[in-house]
């Protein structure tokens, strides 16, 4: 059981300033580090796995800072975004090599035993070139836990693997977390990082943005204001009918479209069908007009 | 030390398009000398080795190597694989020395040997053999450290050869204090005086000696400050 700490750590490239005044705490379990692009994920991967010096605060695991603490990696096992560029190894081979380089008292049985876990026995006598994107992730992961270490850090583990590749990666870190060990990923993608993570961290540019269970962040993204554009029968009609209801905040006409503005999406989605046809309105189109994720994040750093 | 490490440098070096180019420097100068020799006589070929071998091949047998041991890795990221493990940073650079070093002996100072032998007289031979396997061990060990530093080491490397020891060296006969090709000749000319004596013999051993475990442990020092910097 570990803990990777961040203590008020922050991150400047020149004056670019890439993580600003991070705090927070990643225990046993599946942990998301969810943020769009450019957000910050990678830095505080990197800082995180010792790869990257905090320009001010702390990074620890266990109470130790892991910049520049070789040791640490006895415990960490790090998947990097970055691709292989070992395609003239086997993956048993490169996997092997991790082991050796751990200094495992008995690699060779280590190396089999990993590969039977990502279920890469078959093809790890073949060249990591010919491998596909999804096949390569799982070595990486391989590569990265023929040691058992009590934390495993994976920089966008999902970007390229196709779907029926994410469910197996995605089980095998559910396993992973199950068995206690701190398992943290990164994504841009709040489908993955919900299916997956019991924990979320949300990030924004450089910023925490919001931390909490599943639950609670899904709230935080649904119970926002939100824009909607209908087209219907009757805007007018259908105006007055929404301004009366209790998540409505605010309706304008904008020529063939009225722009309704949402507090409460739930009940607004529930109920808008029961209200058109209550007062014999059609409904020709709904469209969420800002439901990117960019837009649910900017929302979460502003509130 | 690190066998692992010396492993995969290796397949790096071997598994490369680059390991022809290394492979080509030795055979053409081989090739070269043998040339003349058979042309002219022994000593217009000699000519070839100061003046083409021992200032040009040799140290661009060690920036291949060098460089194809460690830059490559670096410049994509993928060194983390190898850093991301409890593994001494000094002993990985050390690792990959010996391997740069072993290359730039086989393909670099070795073949200076074969055609210094080809020209005839094997003390001279011997000498200037000496003096490249110094050398060449300050080369490599310099060019590793420039690789773990910058991107450009290729380029960086080149330059101190092209324009620092053959250019200006030529010009300023001062900057053999600097050059580490004057340190190895200086050394070989204990063994043969056909060999310039270009500055004070303790000095060389001590500035070649002093290079190499500096360009080693300065190597060593920045792998233990890799940081990786996101795409994004």
């Amino acid at each position: 059981m570990s803990t990777l700490v961040l203590d008020s750590a922050s991150r400047w490239f020149g004056n670019v300033v890439a993580v600003n005044d991070v705090s927070l705490s990643i225990g046993p379990g599946v942990t998301g580090l969810l943020g769009p692009n450019g957000a910050g994920k990678t830095t505080l991967m990197a800082m995180m796995s010792g790869f990257l010096a905090p320009s001010a605060g702390h990074v620890t695991l266990d109470g130790r800072p892991v910049w520049r603490n070789t040791e640490t990696y006895r415990q960490i096992g790090l998947v990097p975004e970055r691709e292989l560029s070992f395609g003239y190894l086997t993956g048993r081979q490169f996997v092997r090599a991790n082991a050796d380089l751990h200094r495992l008292p008995d690699a060779a049985a280590a190396t089999e035993r990993i590969l039977e876990v990502v279920d890469m026995v078959e093809p790890a006598g073949r060249r990591l070139d010919t491998y596909s994107k999804g096949m390569r992730q799982r070595v990486k992961i391989a590569a990265a836990l023929v040691h058992d270490p009590a934390v495993l850090l994976l920089d966008e583990p999902f970007n390229g693997v196709d779907p029926r590749q994410r469910m197996h990666l995605m089980d095998l870190l559910r396993r992973l977390g199950d068995e206690g060990r701190t398992v943290l990923f990164s994504s841009h993608i709040l489908e993955e990082v919900e299916r997956l993570a019991r924990h979320i961290e949300v990030v924004v540019s450089g910023r925490h943005a919001a931390s909490g269970d599943f639950g609670a962040i899904r709230r935080l993204m649904t119970d926002r204001p939100v824009q909607y554009a209908v087209q219907s029968s009757d805007n007018r009609t259908l105006a007055s009918v929404l301004m009366a209801h209790e998540s409505v905040r605010a309706v304008s006409l904008r020529g063939e479209h009225l722009d309704v503005q949402v507090g409460d999406l739930g009940s607004f989605a529930v109920d808008l069908p029961g209200l058109a046809r209550q007062h014999d309105v059609t409904l020709f189109e709904l469209s969420p007009s800002d439901e990117s994720l960019e837009s649910v994040f900017a929302y979460l750093v502003a509130r | 030390m690190n066998a692992t490490i010396a492993k995969l440098a290796l397949q790096a070096l071997l598994g490369r398009r680059r390991f022809f180019l290394l492979l080509a420097f030795p055979v053409l100068l081989i090739g070269l000398v043998a040339l003349v020799t058979a042309l002219l006589d022994g000593e217009a070929a000699y000519e070839v080795l100061p003046n083409l071998g021992y200032p040009l091949v040799l140290p661009l047998v060690a920036i291949l190597a060098a460089s194809s041991v460690l830059g490559p890795e670096v410049d994509d990221g993928s060194i983390v694989y190898l850093l991301s493990k409890p593994v001494n940073r000094y002993g990985v650079a050390i690792s990959k020395w010996v391997v740069a070093l072993g290359a730039t002996l086989v393909a670099g100072a070795l073949p200076i040997l074969v055609a210094a032998l080809i020209t005839g007289d094997s003390t001279r031979a011997t000498a200037l053999f000496v003096g490249a396997v110094v050398a060449g061990t300050a080369y490599s060990a310099l060019f590793l450290a420039i690789s773990a530093v910058t991107r450009h080491a290729v380029i960086a490397s080149l330059m101190f050869v092209l324009i620092w020891e053959s250019l200006l060296g030529n010009l300023f006969s001062g900057i053999a204090w600097l050059s580490i090709g004057q340190w190895g000749l200086r050394i070989g000319h204990e063994i043969s005086s056909a060999l310039p004596d270009p500055a004070n013999l303790g000095y060389a051993i001590v500035a070649s000696l002093l290079v190499t475990v500096v360009g080693a442990w300065f190597a060593g020092d920045r792998l233990r400050s890799f940081s990786l910097t996101g795409d994004e």
